[in-house]
């Protein structure tokens, strides 16, 4: 039997209109053999929750350039944790301060990846981190 | 709890894990579709096929709204092509949908086509079973967008939506042989475009040639749409509904659920005898065939009739 593929939600919380940087990951992941759910812009934390547990996925990934990370983020593990959805791993990239990289990964966020990241770098840290195979 | 009961009291993470379980097929998956089967054969299967961006997921997304505001549960199982080189894909049926995902009512799942032909993936039966099992009144499957073969939702769905758009292509397209002679709807969506009244007067033609040609006790309604409005899409779920009637009264639905049920089996048996014989077959024998065909010095039917040859006599021995 083939390896279990690696299902993942790439997901734009927030209000920010810009998803280039999303897909541009949502395509590397494809290319690297992954099944790549997009769901576009503007979602809120409940709707990417849901989304995340209806798609089965092993990891969600969190877009997003506007600033709102903070608020958006701990909501969203949050929920997450109240639907079961405990052994997901939870990436974010876009435009997150440094500064505030310690704290997100306090809350869950396991890797963040900013405009320089290389993609061997994100694909490398998904295939090693996921938890389910 | 084991997944099937949760399924069964209406565990939503259950029925996600269930249709990964049947993606990736094995022990587990039959012993999970065994559990859940005699719950299963409730459920209204509504395939939507046609080319690709000619509406497809948005006339769902409306379809399904539409079902919900109807007091009916909907399940969407919404299939988007792998890639034939990296096996990875980018399912973006669910863009269109999203609005749609905290609603208890709905529960959509995406699905990579994982190499198969035809518009499903090989694990969509099984999927929409566990829909099925989860209570769904109705199932749509949402077909790769589709060219003119795609045709395998006719052997999954009980009512097939064909979607096609303006500028999609003349009157010899519509009576060529394939896509449109599975469907029992027909929608011409974006029919604020122009060139919609002439897609609508072909398709129209080619229903009443149809009509003429023989005997049928069901003619395809033409149904105009603009999805991205919401408009017509009352009246395709009103079609839905009278084709879902019509195949009762008819007696058809029987008709329909028996070649269903034959087909799958047919299919199943070919994987099933396809698979378990490549297990019995010694690879360096495997390997010789497969380079004397390479190199004609034997015709690839001679070297699969050698396989079969005693694998056949194992199987009658096995039998008598």
């Amino acid at each position: 039997m083939p390896e279990r593929k690696i299902r993942v939600l790439i997901a734009k919380p927030g209000l920010d209109g810009h998803d280039r940087g999303a897909k541009v990951v949502a395509r590397i992941l494809r290319d690297a053999g992954m099944e790549v759910i997009y769901t576009g812009l503007r979602q809120t934390p409940e709707m990417i929750v849901s989304a995340a547990l209806q798609e089965d996925v092993d990891v969600v990934g969190l877009s997003l350039l506007s600033g709102a990370h903070k608020t958006h983020f701990p909501r969203i593990l949050e929920l997450a944790a109240e639907k079961g959805l405990e052994d997901v791993l939870f990436v974010a990239g876009g435009i997150i301060p440094d500064a505030d990289v310690p704290a997100l990964k306090e809350m869950g966020i396991s890797g963040v990846f900013g405009p320089g990241a290389s993609t061997a770098e994100i694909v490398g840290f998904i295939k090693e981190n996921v938890t389910r195979k | 709890m084991d997944l099937v009961d949760r399924l069964l009291a209406g565990d939503r993470k259950a029925a996600a894990q269930l249709v990964t379980l049947m993606e990736d097929g094995g022990p587990p998956a039959r012993e999970a579709m065994a559990g859940l089967y005699p719950h299963t054969g409730r459920a209204h299967i509504v395939g939507v096929t046609g080319s690709p961006g000619t509406g497809k997921s948005t006339l769902v997304y409306e379809l399904a709204k539409e079902f919900r505001a109807r007091g009916k549960t909907v399940g969407i199982i919404a299939v988007d092509p792998s890639s034939p080189f990296s096996g990875g894909a980018l399912l973006g049926d669910r863009i269109r949908m999203q609005k749609l995902s905290t609603d208890e009512g709905v529960f959509i799942r995406s699905m990579a086509s994982r190499g198969q032909l035809g518009g499903l993936a090989r694990a969509t039966g099984d999927a929409i079973k566990v829909l099925d099992a989860f209570g769904r009144d109705l199932v749509m499957v949402e077909t790769v967008g589709a060219g003119q073969s795609e045709v395998e939702i006719a052997r999954a769905a009980h009512t097939v939506i064909v979607v096609d758009a303006p500028g999609m292509g003349d009157d010899i397209q519509a009576i060529k042989a394939g896509l449109f002679e599975i469907a029992d709807i027909f929608v011409v969506n974006k029919a604020d475009r122009d060139g919609a009244e002439k897609t609508l007067l072909i398709l129209q033609m080619m229903l009443d040639m149809n009509e003429s040609s023989g005997a049928q006790d069901w003619r395809p309604p033409l149904l105009k749409t603009i999805a991205l409005q919401g408009e017509g899409s009352g009246l395709v779920a009103d079609a839905v509904e009278s084709h879902l009637a019509h195949l009762r009264e008819s007696g058809q639905l029987h008709v329909r659920k028996m070649r269903l049920a034959e087909e799958e089996l047919r299919r199943i048996l070919g994987q099933e005898l396809l698979g378990r014989l490549l297990e019995l077959v010694n690879v360096e024998r495997w390997a010789t065939l497969t380079r004397e065909v390479a190199d004609r010095q034997l015709d690839p039917y001679t070297a699969a009739d050698s396989l079969l040859g005693s694998f056949v006599a194992g199987l009658r021995a096995g039998v008598e």
